[in-house]
């Protein structure tokens, strides 16, 4: 399935309306550094729940159990430095997309949950998410690179997307890019 | 301008001329995943639609992380994986052969100059035998399967310098966690280590592999050391395919140089729930602890065993503690059962369990109870990691363990030095 990423444009005869973008509210963690993938999804569940579904249930359960029963589909997870260190597991992208994440802005990832995650077709932005607050309204526009908190009336610049993860992102996650292409096709 | 280690395995997996920065889309020399991730790989390879594996031999699974099976949920996995390499007639290793950090090089699936794909984040480990190694997803290996190939941003490289001897009892684990401590859990993300220095050099090949496999726990992509005649000899004695080491150039760019002077280290411990939430194991004496663990692929090999067996031997396990031990592999199984390490840690009160990660993974072979408290020679001691998020892990080498499960609480191997010279 292919992810929305243009901007909604609305067409009013004689001027140019400005954007209207969608608006996402922050779902964020009391943890804001080195959120670990064990803290996304528990190793106790990984072997245990094959449904994404189901696994997506208990996604942060070990540092906020109430913390899944909050999310709403179209929400941004907000976190700090380091998302998404630790292992490997491809089922924390993947839960936090079945959970209904639009996307994850954080300060930096781990590159390992940052690969996982565009393979699959979850967006991630990097920007300073100090001032975000749990329940903001958030409005994500990659390709002018920024994230606004419309709640603070504040504005951030997001690190631009590397081609390759956009070029994924576009083809909704590395196996559809290599159905559609019969490989990788970058340029 | 010269070029570091990763910029030359890659250039040299991509046919062109690739530096830190640039996207390159190179042939991989092997592959693999475990019971954690093999699912994955497996429904993505048939999303794939893709009807046979691009060579068998540069590919592997290995059941590990929960073997034997602890729960219905994982047999079925392990059913899986079985069914699809019999399918697919592919090389497998199935419940009792170990660790698949410690059973790829073991069997000589990896050899210097390599570049290596796992879908596990410890892959980096083989780097401590000059190879690019680094931990990926579960589809990305599927991806891999497809052509032989991946992409891959070229790292930058930080430069890191170890000196001086090695104080008796303190070991390379102590000097990793040195490391973590000082560069941050996000201190290397990114980018690729290179490992240097005199006391690297002193360390068995087993040792380095401690060094590296802990590479991922200041988030960088590979950790990687050059060949010399210790890992020549090692990967020769294990592998059929010739070795290509690679050094770096003198005049390689490098983001970072840190240098450590460990002549005066102390043994190191991680407190809970960080791997850099590191101190002296001075500043922790008489924390009580509930068990104990020794394996993993950061320190289940053969030398590590035999460290804590000189510790444990006429020594008995603090009746208080449940002492558990993984050998890494079937081989360092047998090999410390016919040098009688496997006999000083019954006698001692521990118990051996199948080769593989044990309860490191929190899934089977000691799960922790509410508020217990674990010493481990593992990687990671994030909360819940050994399955209860209510428990507390402390990170520490195989000597430090060791010393602490005679005890009941965190000690000072150093009190055992005689034993360790």
């Amino acid at each position: 399935m292919k992810k929305k990423l243009k901007i909604k444009k609305q067409k009013i005869a004689g001027e140019i309306p400005p954007p209207v973008l969608e608006q996402h509210p922050a779902r964020r963690l009391k943890v804001q550094d080195n959120i670990n993938t064990d803290y996304v999804i528990s190793g106790r569940y990984k072997f245990r729940i094959q449904d994404p579904k189901e696994l997506s249930k208990h996604i942060f359960e070990d540092i906020d159990p109430e913390f899944a029963l909050r999310v709403k589909k179209g929400d941004i997870l907000v976190a700090g430095e380091n998302f998404g260190c630790g292992s490997s597991r491809e089922q924390a992208p993947q839960s936090l997309k079945t959970a209904g994440f639009y996307a994850v802005a954080a300060k930096s990832f781990a590159r390992i949950f940052y690969r996982n995650a565009f393979n699959i077709g979850l967006l991630l932005v990097e920007c300073n998410t100090g001032f975000i607050d749990d329940g903001d309204a958030l409005e994500l526009d990659i390709d002018k690179g920024k994230l606004k908190d419309v709640s603070k009336g504040l504005s951030f610049d997001t690190k631009p997307i590397p081609n390759v993860m956009r070029k994924l992102l576009e083809d909704g996650g590395v196996i559809e890019h290599f159905k559609k292409h019969g490989g990788f096709k970058f340029e | 301008m010269g070029r570091t280690i990763a910029e030359k395995i890659l250039s040299d997996h991509c046919g062109k001329d690739v530096r830190a920065g640039d996207i390159a889309i190179c042939d991989v020399d092997f592959c693999f995943g475990q019971d954690g991730t093999s699912s994955i790989i497996i429904d993505s390879f048939k999303k794939l639609g893709l009807k046979q594996v691009f060579d068998k031999s540069k590919f592997t699974m290995v059941i590990d992380h929960s073997a034997p099976s602890p729960n219905i949920g994982v047999s079925e996995i392990h059913k899986k994986m079985r069914g699809f390499a019999k399918t697919f007639d592919l090389n497998m290793y199935d419940i009792g052969c170990g660790v698949c950090h410690q059973i790829i090089p073991q069997y000589g699936h990896v050899t210097c100059g390599d570049l290596v794909l796992g879908a596990d984040s410890h892959t980096c480990t083989y780097g401590a035998i000059n190879v690019f190694s680094t931990g990926v997803g579960s589809t990305d290996i599927a991806i891999t399967l497809a052509g032989g190939k991946n992409w891959f941003r070229v790292p930058e490289t930080i430069r890191v310098i170890v000196k001086g001897k090695l104080p008796a009892g303190v070991y390379s684990k102590d000097i990793i966690l040195h490391i973590a401590k000082d560069l941050g859990a996000n201190g290397a993300t990114y980018k690729s280590v290179e490992f240097y220095g005199e006391t690297i050099s002193s360390l068995s090949v087993d040792a380095r592999l401690t060094i590296s496999n802990m590479a991922v726990e200041i988030g960088a992509k590979a950790g990687i050391m050059e060949a010399d005649d210790k890992v020549l000899k090692w990967v020769a004695a294990r592998s059929k395919r010739p070795a290509k080491p690679v050094r770096a150039d003198i005049d390689a760019r490098y983001v970072v140089v840190k240098e450590y002077d460990v002549s005066k280290l102390s043994p190191q411990v991680a407190k809970p729930h960080a791997v850099d939430n590191v101190s002296n194991v001075g500043e922790l004496l008489d924390a009580k602890i509930d068990q104990a663990f020794l394996g993993t692929c950061t320190n289940g090999r053969y030398e590590d065993l035999e460290i804590a067996a000189r510790i444990l031997k006429r020594n008995k396990v603090h009746p208080g503690v449940k002492f558990i031990v993984a050998p890494a592999s079937r081989e360092i199984f047998l090999e410390a059962s016919k040098k009688g390490l496997i006999d000083i840690f019954v006698e001692s009160g521990a118990m051996v369990v199948s080769p593989g990660c044990g309860p490191c993974v929190g899934t089977h072979n000691g799960v922790l109870a509410d508020g217990e408290v674990a010493i481990s020679t593992a990687n990671r001691n994030f909360k819940g990691r050994m399955g209860n998020p209510n428990s507390f892990i402390y990170l520490a080498s195989p000597a430090t363990v060791a010393a602490s499960a005679i005890r009941g609480k965190i000690s000072d191997p150093r009190e055992y030095r005689k034993r360790l010279v």
